[in-house]
């Protein structure tokens, strides 16, 4: 008699025996089992990416180091989510999101709230080893709400995922290649100028001070990202 | 037990991490029963001296000045310590560098002022065209984050320094804390 077919796999993440719907990420079947990968561009509620690479994890029989959030479970998988090696990568990884741009906590709006700082802090990083490249990079304050300072990005894409996704404006997009990629509104223009809605999504789901809303600092600005599963099951549910 | 020789310096910064040192308030008698402090802005001595145990280094490098104070004291400190953002990251004085020293020492000194405009150069070191952190120029053995670090940090991470005890940084502090 054949196997019957299911829709359910076994594998095992870090030792621990779990099962798992079929298309499921390692990343949501980790979390599941209250085992935590540390991420910064995913985010409950919009696609995933892979951009930061913050949730790369080893896979037994492979010596390829794999992003938990795009990558789907499979039969029999053997998942390592912490080691010595993933540590020092995801370490890197940090020292070179703060040595790209011009990230100075001590006089950002998002100072203490910051996913970018916190995880730094999470992984031990005390300083960088790289040196900074103190690129120069604009603040647009054209919009009458908010504003977007270049220098704080980390090109995580989740406002551009955001207003295509949930608010289905589609203004943010990004323009140029590698190091030189800048989030845009529109085909480049002024924020202000742009036909963005003025709905705050960007905002609120924006891991760092890149983007946020003026007049409001620290204690007084923080995002609150996770209206975004509530909106899609509310959606859903209509 | 003889006591430990520990140094303050005060390179690019804006003294808020003395400041922050000085908040330990009373822990500091409990300090000085462990060491003496031998040089430091908040004492008279003029030059480094030849053997220091510790030494808190605030402030990033910025000028000429910098640049070689911060090589002496390592040649002649055992332990060195960054002490606080600038010292770690650039921070503040840092944010000059996608600008430039020129076009900064213009903005300040010729194009906002009336009476007589010009650029201070006798005295004052040149500065460096890119600010950097220490760790850029010499070795640093202790990384202490924050703008500032709290009184608390330093409490906690000079009694691990003094006693050689381990010490769990991220546990204290973080950038811009």
């Amino acid at each position: 008699m054949s196997p019957v077919e299911t829709d359910v796999k076994t594998l095992v993440i870090d030792g621990k025996e779990v099962s798992a719907h079929a298309g499921q990420t390692i990343l949501e079947v980790a979390r599941e089992n209250e085992i935590a990968i540390p991420t910064l561009c995913q985010l409950d509620g919009l696609s995933n990416v892979g951009a930061c690479r913050l949730c790369l994890i080893e896979i037994k029989g492979s010596n390829k180091l794999l992003p938990a959030c795009v990558t789907a479970v499979q039969e029999g998988m053997e998942v390592v989510t912490s080691s010595e090696r993933l540590l020092k990568h995801r370490r890197t990884i940090l020292e070179l999101l703060f040595a790209e741009r011009n990230h100075i906590c001590s006089v950002c709006v998002s100072n203490g709230r910051c996913e970018l700082q916190s995880m730094g802090q999470q992984l031990g990083l005390t300083h960088i080893r790289l040196p900074y490249r103190n690129p120069d990079l604009k603040v647009d304050a054209s919009h009458e709400r908010f504003t977007v300072d270049h220098n704080r990005c980390i090109l995580c894409m989740r406002c551009v995922r955001a207003c295509a996704e949930i608010e289905g404006a589609h203004v943010w997009d990004t323009m140029g290649r590698g190091i030189n990629t800048i989030v845009i509104t529109d085909l480049h223009e002024e924020w202000g100028e742009s036909s963005c809605t003025r709905c705050g999504k960007c905002v609120q789901v924006c891991p760092t001070g890149a983007l946020f809303e003026k007049n409001k600092i620290g204690a007084d600005h923080p995002k609150s990202p996770d209206f975004l599963p509530y909106l899609n099951m509310m959606r859903e549910a209509q | 037990m003889s006591k430990l020789s520990l140094a303050t310096v005060w390179l690019d910064g804006c003294s808020g991490c003395h400041m922050s040192f000085l908040d330990m308030d009373e822990r500091l008698l409990e300090l000085a029963e462990a060491v003496d402090v031998v040089y430091s802005p908040l004492v008279d001595a003029k030059d480094y001296p030849d053997q220091v145990d510790i030494a808190l280094v605030e402030g990033a490098v910025a000028s000429v000045d910098d640049e070689k104070k911060i090589a002496k004291i390592r040649a002649h400190t055992k332990t060195l310590v960054a002490m606080g953002d600038c010292a770690i990251t650039g921070n503040v004085p840092s944010m000059r560098n996608p600008i430039g020293p020129q076009a900064i020492l213009e903005r300040a000194y010729i194009e906002n002022v009336t009476a007589q405009p010009q650029i201070p150069c006798v005295v004052v070191p040149r500065l460096l065209k890119v600010v950097r952190p220490i760790h850029e120029y010499v070795k640093v053995d202790v990384y202490l984050p924050g703008c500032p670090p709290s009184a608390d940090t330093f409490y906690a991470a000079i009694k691990a320094l003094i006693k050689g005890e381990p010490l769990d940084i991220a546990a204290l502090t973080r950038f811009g804390a």
